[in-house]
């Protein structure tokens, strides 16, 4: 095991890790390195393991075995809000906003990890705890100003768009500067604009210097955004490497396309 | 004029007393709602807390001043003692657990003869004054404010709506339902001892799967967008009997009418106003 260790230490590296539920694997021992800076998208075939592989890394789900180390620390055993602490942020693929919080307060929310305040701290509006305050709302004010929000910062988040709802849970995620984004199909139920929008926008998150870990179906947004891709069969990775390599492999085909057309497309 | 007005309040100290104590009791209900918890563990906290004050002012002879705090170590240590296993459930079944866990200690209150058994403890010196409940009311309306517009107001919330999504975002919601529950057991604890100084007497069934209820009307009907709300239906659930005396006996069926009506047409409660969270 040792030996395989990279010298570079990735981001974020699981390996042989593995979920099964009654009667099925998820995810079979799966070994994903996510290198620091840029986007690297996880894609597969319905019900390849795509979210199940985020469940674990983010801590919603148990691993059955194998390990996660994230930013040279083993977090296999971490809950979900200490891996928020570490800089691990993510989005849903069913939007999961606060509807009744405003968006700001939502942004705020992302900030949570960072407040330091006591109790007493806060029942005695000591100076510190004001000028924590203060200083989140500014941080949050900055992370709805990131993706679009910042003029509807006190509007209530259920009333905005399915399409502003993903984006302010972008901006809770990145109101807390994390290392690492994950981002679970950010752009479901998008149309072309708002998909190329969107692209900009983890462009913009890229140079922020967080990195992004991104499950997708659109293929050409995919192709377009990732500087590597990881592609996911019946819950084991079939690739990992280019976006351009992904497109020619025939395992990748195989896997989209059933094992008939895939020969025809080697046979010609 | 000042006869008549201390006419009036030695006529309703009853009332006033109990819109207090009440009120505190709504609050230790929101704290735990506030987060997403149906928690329904705060009548026996408040038997905790009443007990416990009883022994120390009777059988210890300590002054009231240092059997008020005291008063919360009791129930405290309860939650954390449940706490832990209870913390696991949510929704109906840790509703069910908290309201067994009620049962249980009115059980050990009537089996105890220290404790009085059914009789219950009497004798209590009216230590609590009408001001000195108030007063708590205040303080614990002024901590839930701050508090609520703080991170924690926020964590709290977040709770609420979605607690995996909290979670994610860096909540730690096992602690956070420890905080509320023993911030939840404190209010109570609070309650307790003051209404047992306030009335002579208290007895097992005060603390019973009723009043458990009863607690959770005064949230119901108020609404959980602010503390101001709870407080609000305490009010009104305690005034209501009062008005309509001769119906004393029903009080409980028109609890039970309330529940279902707010839940019905009022969801958020009479009072739905949110209140902000943030401090700057």
């Amino acid at each position: 095991m040792a030996d395989a260790a990279p010298r570079r230490v990735s981001l974020l590296a699981t390996s042989g890790l593995t979920r099964r539920y009654a009667g099925l694997v998820a995810v079979d021992g799966v070994d994903l390195t996510v290198p620091e800076g840029g986007v690297h998208a996880l894609i597969g075939p319905n019900g390849a393991g795509k979210t199940t592989l985020f469940n674990l890394v983010s801590g919603l789900v148990a691993p059955s075995s194998g390990n996660i180390r994230f930013a040279g620390a083993d977090i296999t055993r971490l809950a979900a809000d200490r891996r928020a602490r570490l800089g691990m942020a993510r989005t849903f693929q069913n939007i999961r906003v606060f509807g009744a919080m405003t968006l700001l307060e939502n942004a705020l929310t992302g900030l949570h990890p960072r407040l330091t305040s006591s109790l007493v701290g806060i029942v005695a509006r000591l100076p510190a705890f004001r000028r924590e305050e203060r200083h989140a709302v500014a941080r949050a004010r900055e992370a709805l100003a990131l993706v679009g929000l910042a003029s509807r910062a006190e509007e209530r988040a259920a009333a905005l768009s399915y399409g502003d709802q993903r984006r302010l849970e972008i901006a809770r995620a990145m109101a807390g500067a994390p290392r690492l984004l994950l981002l679970d199909e950010p752009a479901a139920g998008m149309n072309p604009a708002e998909t190329v929008a969107l692209s900009a926008l983890i462009r913009t998150i890229v140079g922020t210097g967080t990195t992004v870990l991104l499950v997708e179906h659109d293929m050409h947004f995919v192709m377009n955004l990732s500087d590597s891709v990881t592609v996911l069969n019946f819950g084991r990775r079939i690739f990992s490497g280019p976006p351009a390599e992904a497109r020619a492999d025939p395992g990748v085909i195989e896997a989209y396309l059933g094992t008939k057309v895939a020969a025809r497309l080697a046979g010609r | 004029m000042e006869a008549w007005l201390d006419d009036l309040f030695w006529t309703y100290q009853n009332l006033v007393v109990s819109l207090g104590i009440n009120g505190l009791l709504a609050l230790s209900m929101y704290v735990v709602l506030a987060a997403g918890q149906l928690s329904l563990g705060q009548a026996a906290f408040m038997g905790l807390g009443a007990y416990s004050s009883v022994l120390m002012t009777l059988a210890w002879g300590w002054p009231f001043w240092l059997v008020l705090p005291a008063s919360c170590v009791a129930p405290v240590a309860f939650a954390l003692a449940v706490g832990g296993p209870t913390l696991r459930l949510s929704g109906v079944y840790l509703a069910i657990a908290t309201i067994g866990m009620g049962e249980v200690l009115r059980a050990i209150y009537l089996n105890v003869d220290a404790l009085g058994g059914a009789l219950g403890l009497s004798g209590i010196p009216e230590q609590a004054s009408p001001l000195l409940i108030y007063a708590v009311l205040a303080a614990a309306l002024a901590v839930l404010w701050l508090v609520g517009r703080s991170g924690l107001g926020r964590a709290m919330e977040a709770m609420r709506e979605d607690a995996t999504a909290a979670e994610a975002t860096g909540v730690d919601v096992r602690r956070m339902r420890l905080g509320v529950l023993v911030a939840s057991a404190v209010l109570a604890g609070l309650a307790g001892a003051l209404s047992a100084h306030a009335t002579d007497f208290i007895g097992p069934n005060d603390y019973g799967f009723e009043p458990a209820v009863t607690i959770l009307s005064f949230a119901l009907l108020g609404g959980v967008g602010s503390p101001f709300g709870p407080v609000l239906g305490a009010s009104v659930l305690t005034l209501l009997p009062e008005v309509f005396r001769d119906f004393a006996n029903l009080r409980l069926v028109f609890n039970g009418i309330v529940i279902v009506l707010a839940v019905l047409f009022l969801p958020r409660g009479l009072l739905a106003w949110r209140m902000p969270r943030r401090a700057a």
